[in-house]
């Protein structure tokens, strides 16, 4: 008998009566004030937010905010200077020394403030991760209240790696003492277009 | 309305003046209240230790002193509770079963089936109320602070109805006060940690009387304040109530 | 790291507490998290339903946990993902080790797993000359420490900042006398980040995995786990057979309950869901059994398979704040540890269940609602059943129980002992007393209440 067959036996024989799966459509956000209430959070979180009109908008206050002198990727098309369009065809190590990535999500969490990404607007997967700072673009009208509106949008969800995420990379192992920037980015800022 | 007295065994010996006071107060309340005298233990700390298949003699003699009654009422949060989850009989089980509806610690029983609305009972001293883990997550007694529910207390509404008396507010509401049964001696340092901070919490939040429904929390708590001399004291709430000075 | 004989939870306890100062403080930092928790529980109006519905959930998975493998297994496949089996703690060791070796691979990052720490993966791997690396901060300080983690969310809780900055000095070569929390965290990024970039194996562990859909998810706040895997050539993720949910959709309510729960933050910075391989990259994952289908056969325990390891019953219990992690002698630790481990090793882990005033604050914490202070008391009466009380304690039991069930007897008993306290205190006034140790004795009363209810008996009030 393989472990396997052998585990499964045992679950067969040992697992209870089957109870019914509660129906969990009852739980449901208020789509009220979205964009107020998710930068509100975000904030909360040591994240930055900045509503802006377009991206021209965005790439103004990049150039204001980070040195531009550094290593600027982005999966925006048509990037301009400053800013380098990230391949998914090379080796992920190769984005070590990134300074800022930008990059579009799909839509945001208003109660916790986190943005859903996949692989595809990733760029590649160690992008949001590896970058020293992380900058993300949310259309105001994608926000979801909750969580559970948010499983409901993402749906059966074919991607290959999807993560949220919700703020700057953070730690506080050390006595209790909050610290940004832990293994992830240091900081994010996310730029809601109207 | 025939009411049983149960009378916790160690509060029979050690703290006859609260098993007074429920008497008393039971008596003003208007109901008739009898005290079977051959009452012995609830079971609890056999039980408590893992010794539950031991307190079946315990059980028999609780079924054979209080069956008779419409209801059962002890100044004692914790053994109420035993009685409502853990007692069983061989011999009668339905017997068993109906008792365990009718058993109710001394607030409980006056907020809910007495539905008492005024005290004449004077106390004017500043008081900390300790919240009994079994009176208060086993019992309800009041709301536990760590579910998202409305707020509500049966002690803290006698203890509203005694003149004089001022309710001082802790930092934390309910934090378990460490004797827990043979743990007080098994677990000798936790024990008495975890008292000597419930009574940081009601000294430095102003209180000059630490009550509960529990006397054996109180008498941890008391153990403790004696041996270091301090000025703050223990008293049941039913002396509280009955109007102690 | 081997011990010959474990000191029980009191002793461990007990050398925990005299240092006052440090117990206020580790007491004061829990406590802080669980206000935390209450203040984030309480924004939610729906909190209590979401329990509720978690708590069913769960129950559905653990009373159809067969056909959700099965499910689950399938739907990896077709992922690309490599399906492992474990019955055992050695066998989930050999079967990473047999990975690794596959590739040739002989350093590994691994970010937070319980299951692996249960398992001593670590152990196992250096003793065959591969280098593991626990990335989470607080996982890395306890490894570079040569000491298990204290508390499953929370590893070093129980470390002042200043002994880790002395760990640092050792082994990072940072100044002496650094402690601050920012400075050492950043010199700890530097050092990680250049194991994350080196190291072609990374291993994770499991916050949920989805049956419908074949992915799994991983929670941290630090991005180690996404560090290490995205950098990788082999991932693994290591997996207790009970981390299953039903349906994707679930996803919302646990993670809704989750970093609430355990930290009081809305959620945890990153919740990544792993489906497939990256371009070129290998994911396996290893479905590990050791003991857990034997508590899901107990019935009165195998809700304590709903766990999903978000530490809120260590925060709240007042016992764990008082005595630290460490004096559970078990992986997991605090109430949830006291209703695994003797499932484990009852002998070992027999004095868990008693390391409890059974106070039920744990319970009522728990994001899936398990009954911990019910299945303490459940385990007590097991443990002495199988025979692991000590004799003396049995003896005593016996004792007040004979006692205890006669009028007589009982009488008899409390006048003596209330004579003894008013005559000869120093009887029971003494340091063979457990009790005396650091209480006053209750005073003994001239007469029991019994004695005076007779004496009145035909007086009116």
């Amino acid at each position: 008998m393989t472990t396997r067959e052998k585990i499964l036996d045992a679950v067969l024989k040992n697992q209870p009566a089957t109870t019914t799966l509660p129906d969990t459509s009852v739980f449901e956000g208020d789509s009220n004030e979205l964009v107020q209430k998710y930068m509100d959070v975000f904030k909360t979180i040591g994240g930055s937010c900045v509503l802006v009109k377009d991206i021209a908008a965005i790439k103004t206050f990049i150039t204001v905010n980070f040195d531009t002198a550094k290593r600027i990727v982005t999966t925006l098309p048509e990037p301009g200077d400053s800013f380098e369009l990230i391949s998914d065809n090379v080796d992920p190590h190769s984005y070590d020394d990134v300074e800022l990535a930008l990059i579009k999500a799909h839509f945001s969490v208003a109660e916790n403030g986190a943005v859903w990404l996949t692989e595809e607007v990733m760029g590649q997967r160690i992008i949001p991760y590896i970058c020293q700072h992380l900058a993300v673009i949310v259309r105001a009208e994608s926000i979801v209240p909750t969580m559970h509106e948010a499983y409901k949008k993402i749906g059966e969800g074919d991607y290959g790696f999807g993560g949220f995420i919700g703020g700057p990379s953070k730690t506080a192992d050390i006595e209790q003492a909050l610290v940004l920037g832990a293994h992830g980015p240091l900081s994010m800022t996310v730029f809601i277009i109207e | 309305m025939n009411v049983g007295l149960f009378i916790p065994c160690y509060v029979n010996q050690f703290y006859p003046n609260a098993a007074k006071a429920t008497f008393e107060l039971l008596q003003k309340s208007g109901v008739n209240v009898t005290y079977p005298v051959n009452q012995t233990c609830c079971g609890q700390p056999m039980a408590n230790s893992g010794f539950e298949h031991l307190s079946k003699g315990c059980n028999d003699i609780f079924i054979e002193n209080f069956s008779s009654f419409d209801y059962i009422v002890g100044p004692s949060a914790s053994c109420v509770l035993h009685i409502k989850d853990h007692l069983h009989s061989d011999k009668d089980e339905e017997l068993a079963a109906n008792i365990r509806t009718k058993v109710y610690e001394l607030v409980e029983f006056l907020t809910d089936i007495v539905k008492i609305e005024k005290l004449n009972a004077f106390f004017p001293h500043r008081v900390g109320l300790h919240h009994s883990c079994h009176g208060l997550r086993g019992l309800h007694l009041s709301q536990m602070s760590e579910l998202n529910a409305p707020p509500f207390s049966k002690p803290q509404y006698l203890l509203n109805m005694v003149k004089g008396l001022e309710q001082i507010k802790l930092d934390r509401l309910d934090e378990c006060c460490g004797f827990g049964g043979m743990f007080c001696v098994t677990e000798e340092a936790v024990s008495v940690k975890m008292g000597k901070d419930r009574i940081t919490d009601h000294s430095k939040n102003g209180a000059e009387y630490i009550t509960s429904s529990d006397l054996s929390c109180l008498m941890h708590l008391e153990g403790i304040l004696h041996r270091n001399r301090s000025a703050v004291k223990v008293i049941h709430i039913a002396e509280i109530l009955n109007g102690a000075t | 790291m081997s011990q010959t004989k474990t000191k029980d939870h009191a002793a461990l306890a007990g050398a925990f507490i005299k240092d006052e100062e440090r117990v206020d403080w580790h007491d004061g930092a829990l406590w802080y998290i669980r206000e935390k928790r209450d203040i984030a529980a309480k924004q939610i109006p729906e909190w209590e339903q979401l329990r509720e519905a978690a708590s069913n959930i769960k129950s559905n998975v653990i009373s159809n946990l067969h056909e959700y493998l099965l499910q689950f297994e399938a739907n990896l496949i077709k992922n690309g993902i490599t399906v492992h089996w474990a019955d055992s703690a050695e066998e989930h060791n050999e079967i990473v080790y047999s990975i690794l070796k596959a590739k040739e691979i002989n350093q590994m990052v691994k970010s937070k797993s319980m299951l692996t720490e249960e398992c001593h993966l670590n152990e196992y791997l250096e003793e065959r000359g591969i280098e593991v690396i626990n990335s989470d901060l607080g996982e890395y300080i306890q490894q570079i420490d040569n000491e298990p983690p204290s508390h499953i969310v929370l590893p070093c809780i129980h470390k002042r900042k200043e002994e880790i900055g002395e760990l640092f000095h050792e082994h990072l070569g940072t100044e002496k006398g650094l402690s601050d929390p920012t400075l050492l965290t950043r010199v700890a990024r530097k050092h990680l980040r250049n194991i994350f970039l080196t190291r072609r194996g990374a291993l994770t562990g499991v916050n949920f995995a989805v049956a419908e859909t074949g992915e799994y998810v991983v929670c941290t706040n630090e991005g180690n786990a996404d560090m290490g895997a995205h950098l990788s050539e082999v991932q693994i993720a290591s997996m207790g057979l009970e981390k299953l949910i039903p349906q994707k959709k679930h996803l919302g309510i646990f993670l809704r309950l989750l970093a609430r729960s355990a930290t009081g933050q809305p959620i945890t910075i990153y919740s990544s869901h792993f489906k497939k391989p990256r371009k070129g990259q290998e994911m396996h994952l290893i479905l590990v059994d050791a003991g857990r289908t034997r508590q899901l056969g107990r019935k009165d325990f195998r809700d304590s398979l709903k766990c999903i390891k978000c530490g809120s019953c260590m925060n709240t219990c007042p016992v764990y704040r008082k005595s630290g992690g460490l004096s559970y002698h078990n992986t997991i630790s605090g109430p949830i540890g006291a209703i695994l481990a003797p499932n484990l090793d009852m002998k070992r882990h027999a004095d868990l269940p008693f390391a409890s005033t059974l106070c039920g604050s744990c319970s009522n914490v728990c994001p899936v609602k398990i009954n911990i202070h019910d299945q303490l008391y459940k385990w007590r009466q097991v443990i002495v059943k199988e025979g692991y009380a000590a004799n003396t304690k049995a003896l005593g039991m016996k004792t007040m129980a004979w006692t205890f069930s006669s009028p007589v007897r009982i009488t008899k008993v409390g006048e003596a002992g209330r004579w003894f306290l008013q005559n000869i205190p120093f009887v029971l006034n003494n340091k063979f007393n457990p009790w005396f140790k650091q209480r006053d004795m209750p005073e003994g009363p001239k007469e029991s209440f019994t004695e005076w209810f007779i004496k009145n008996e035909n007086k009116k009030p």
